[in-house]
């Protein structure tokens, strides 16, 4: 029974085999172009290298920053018919409206708003208009769209609307994929609409990502069935990767965090993730990531998914530093990926702040002898210049007084020191496959975020239902029942409305079945 | 002086975000959705012209509105569009008179955009000042009713097209009772506009400037981000205000009282505050701050508590567990510390007989 966590980043893909809570092997590789080349690769190096037969392994959990960066850099992405069902309310911000010129472009910019919508608690602001549903799909058919968003007002307190236009829609449009708002995002139209147009808008990618992660198992060898990380470290399986490709914005970080609780065995810490050009702080709160309570930009359009709170700066193992002589300056600009052909101990003419490292005795590698131009002084400045850097950073962090442990983690953690302020560091081991043991051991989840009216129950009846939705959300989507704990819960009575209405948001999490 | 404020573009609406969240105290609604609505009217090629409070004429006909309901549905059922406009209109159909200019009734959150953005659909200016120089939750809770106007009649408009007109109540408290009755019925989201003011009652009611000082609030944090200077000081010194405290958020609760967002913090200081506790209660707004268990700021006086690194002010519904937050107090306007405004909005109007009202700067 071996589980194989990979984690594909922009520059690596990196691959562990686990057997229970050991750790068997753990390799990188270059990701490739077409992602599926880095993946064989990995993976197949990590069996070799765990000694195990392929068919030993029971699951496969992949983690990836490909849909993040499609976002980013605005490639890969489909164009969108977005569709919001509202009038007459909310006709004076049409879809999009606060998205940069860029990104709007990358999707197209078509958006259609017809009546319908609910009030918060459930009336209709005005009924499904068929006709004005055909006229739409006439109108997508003919600009040749074939991914279609539909967000509804308060479709978190009621989906009917958007089922109804998706189902009416999906006649006139037999080819068009769909996504509707209400199955990936909470309450604030804006930002669960943009989430709904961007998860149209890579579903296509998604497939193709996601078939390319298949056959690269099955050139592997490997049968087994495969995961998706999402956000807060929990699995989706294929067919729900497919189908929501934005869950996975944030897995990188979590997937980090996750793994530096599961490799040092704590759950209440700082983690920082040192990359090669920066570094990710994050908090662990019960072996969970610390969720950001704003939104959250990603590629400039303004989300509310529940994402990790990281903290970047710019420093990794690749930094550029001043040269003796210069004002001292340590970053934020880096060599990156080139590190290994223009740092000095590699024979380039860079000076990084792997160069310090290793003229100080810290790590290993490379020629020492390339730095005999650079003085002990210089060195140790800027040592004292990246630790007072690295301070800060688990100072903004840090939610407690208590003396947790800086978890350091990534390739370029070298860079940590012993002791971060009065918070004593710990290096796990497989340090610099963290990422891909958080993949590894991602967890099954349910969640509910939605209003509750207190007027026939009492609130403690409320917060019951919800953890029961929750509950068996996550049984159908893999969980084991009996392990299922309750992740986090929040309730916000909603100001100014008599009747007791209170807002629920709740998340209960359990290992994987199997 | 520096030069008057005479019209809003564009390029203020970033700064007068922040200010107005600051000055909103943890309530009245995210003026985020009210920028981008402003935005939209500006790139339509309308205008928002800004009338200084003092060049404002006696006789004028200043009508004072903003949108009405619960925050949380703000961002859920965004308006139509002209909902104050409609309910604008309603008034001057009642009073049978033409408006000539448009105040917000609160500078705090949401609010201070709507009549704003009212005002470049209605070709109208709006007046350099508020009704409370912050936020309240309730409509008798501003200078036009502690000083003497009757809100009635007063006209609300959903965004299907209804329009409720509320001819007369006994006092402003009712007509706050029936508002709230009338908000829940239209789906928690209405423009609400009431009886016109003549200019010479608004120049001695209403809070001055206080379009003004959101604005320059909200650019003394962006340019501290620019410079990176500190914005929590900044801020203060943009206001006359004093830190409080620098603390962590310890203990959080929340629960519902007559349909109102009521609870309270705990923070634990740090940084030149290590070793004191402080308590936060709220009420929507956050209302009284207690060091070491003795009160320090309270009602009418301004707690603000902004994120303790980028200086942005935090609402009551994004509080967490654990945050990082600078508490600031910021001295109210004497229009709201005088008896007949702490009746309204001091200590005792929100249920604390315990405590009695002391202007900030001699706590």
């Amino acid at each position: 029974m071996f589980r194989i966590g990979v984690d594909v980043g922009g520059t690596n893909t990196d691959a562990v085999v686990m057997q229970g809570d050991q750790i068997l092997s753990g390799v990188k590789s270059p990701t490739t172009e077409d992602v599926m080349g880095g993946v064989v690769d990995a993976v197949e190096r990590a069996i070799t290298d765990a000694g195990i037969e392929k068919s030993g392994v029971t699951a496969v959990m992949i983690g990836t920053t490909h849909f993040t960066n499609a976002v980013v850099e605005r490639r890969h992405i489909a164009r969108t018919a977005a569709v919001r069902l509202c009038l007459p309310a909310a006709q004076c911000l049409p879809p999009m409206v606060d998205w940069p010129d860029d990104m709007c472009e990358a999707v197209g910019g078509h958006f259609w708003m017809a009546k319908g919508g609910n009030e918060f608690d459930g009336r209709k602001i005005s009924a499904l208009d068929m006709a004005e549903i055909d006229t739409i799909a006439a109108e997508i058919g003919e600009a040749g769209i074939d991914t279609i968003a539909i967000t509804s007002v308060f479709s978190p307190v009621s989906d009917e609307m958007e089922r109804a236009a998706m189902a009416r829609l999906a006649e006139r449009l037999p080819d068009a994929s769909f996504t509707l708002s209400s199955e990936i995002g909470r309450l604030g139209i804006l930002e669960r609409e943009n989430a709904a147009i961007m998860n149209a808008s890579l579903r296509a990618l998604s497939e193709r990502t996601v078939d390319a992660f298949g056959r690269a198992l099955e050139k592997v060898g490997v049968t087994c069935p495969y995961f998706i990380t999402q956000n807060d470290g929990t699995l989706m399986n294929r067919d729900f990767v497919q189908s929501y490709p934005v869950l996975t914005f944030a897995s990188g970080p979590t997937n980090s965090m996750r793994g530096a609780a599961f490799l040092s065995g704590k759950t209440e810490a700082i983690v920082v993730d040192v990359g090669g050009t920066t570094t990710d702080v994050g908090a662990l709160v019960k072996g969970f990531p610390r969720p950001a309570s704003t939104t959250v930009d990603v590629g400039g359009v303004r989300t509310n998914f529940r994402m990790p709170d990281v903290f970047a700066i710019g420093l990794g193992g690749g930094t550029i530093v001043s040269a003796e002589g210069e004002p001292l300056s340590v970053g934020p600009k880096s060599v990156g990926y080139r590190l290994t052909q223009e740092a000095l101990i590699f024979g380039g003419k860079t000076l990084t702040t792997s160069d310090i490292a290793v003229g100080l005795g810290l790590a290993d590698f490379g020629d020492t002898s390339a730095l005999t131009g650079v003085s002990p002084d210089h060195m140790q400045a800027v040592k004292a210049h990246t630790d007072n850097m690295l301070l800060n950073a688990v100072e903004r962090m840090r939610v407690s007084p208590d003396p947790i442990p800086v978890l350091a983690v990534g390739g370029g953690s070298i860079l940590v020191p012993e002791q971060v302020g009065d918070l004593p560091v710990i290096r796990p081991e497989h340090f610099s496959v963290a990422n891909a043991v958080g993949a590894a051991i991602g967890q099954i989840s349910g969640e509910v975020d939605r209003i509750f009216s207190l007027e026939s129950k009492s609130r403690e009846e409320a917060l019951n239902d919800a953890r029961k939705e929750a509950t068996d959300k996550a049984i159908a989507a893999g969980a084991r029942p009996d392990s299922i704990e309750l992740l986090d819960q929040e309730d916000v009575p909603l100001a100014y409305l008599p009747g007791n209405a209170t807002r629920i948001r709740l998340k209960v999490v359990g290992d994987m079945n199997g | 002086m520096a030069e008057r404020l005479r019209e809003v573009t564009n390029a203020d609406l970033d700064a007068i975000e922040i200010g107005a969240a600051i000055l909103g105290t943890g309530g009245g609604g995210n003026p985020y959705i009210g920028k981008l609505r402003c935005r939209e009217e500006l790139k339509k090629g309308r205008r928002i012209p800004v009338i200084p409070l003092e060049e404002l004429p006696d006789d004028a006909l200043v009508v004072s509105l903003g949108g009405i309901g619960a925050p949380v549905v703000g961002v859920e059922k965004i308006e139509e569009g002209e909902e104050c406009l409609r309910a604008l209109r309603a008034v001057e159909r009642e009073v049978g008179k033409p408006v000539d200019a448009l105040i917000s009734v609160e500078i705090g959150g949401a609010n201070s955009m709507e009549p704003m953005l009212t005002a470049a659909q209605a070709g109208l200016p709006v007046v350099d000042g508020d009704g409370m120089g912050r936020a309240f939750p309730e409509m008798q809770m501003c200078t036009w009713s502690i000083y003497g106007h009757r809100e009635a009649p007063a006209a609300m408009a959903d965004e299907k097209g209804s329009i409720v007109v509320i001819r007369d109540t006994p006092d402003d408290i009712w007509l706050e009772r029936i508002a709230r009755a009338v908000v829940v019925t239209m789906g928690a989201a209405a423009g609400l506009a009431t009886q016109p003011m003549r200019g010479a009652f608004v120049k001695r009611a209403a809070i001055p400037g206080t379009i003004t000082q959101a604005l320059n609030l909200g650019r003394a944090v962006l340019n501290a981000h620019q410079t990176n200077a500190d914005p929590v000081q900044t801020v203060i010194n943009q206001e006359r205000g004093r830190l409080l405290m620098t603390a962590k958020i310890v203990d959080l609760e929340r629960h519902l009282k007559g349909g109102f967002a009521v609870g309270h913090l705990a923070l634990e200081g740090f940084g030149a505050f290590a070793g004191d506790t402080g308590r936060i209660d709220l009420q929507n707004e956050f209302l009284v701050f207690r060091r070491n268990g003795n009160v320090e700021v309270c009602t009418p006086d301004l707690v603000v508590v902004l994120d303790s690194d980028t200086g942005l002010p935090i609402t009551t519904e994004m509080l967490r567990y654990g945050q990082r937050i600078a508490v600031l107090g910021l001295p109210a306007h004497p229009l709201m510390r005088s008896p007949e405004a702490l009746a309204v909005v001091g200590p005792a109007a929100f249920g604390y007989d315990d405590i009695t009202f002391t202007p900030m700067e001699t706590s």
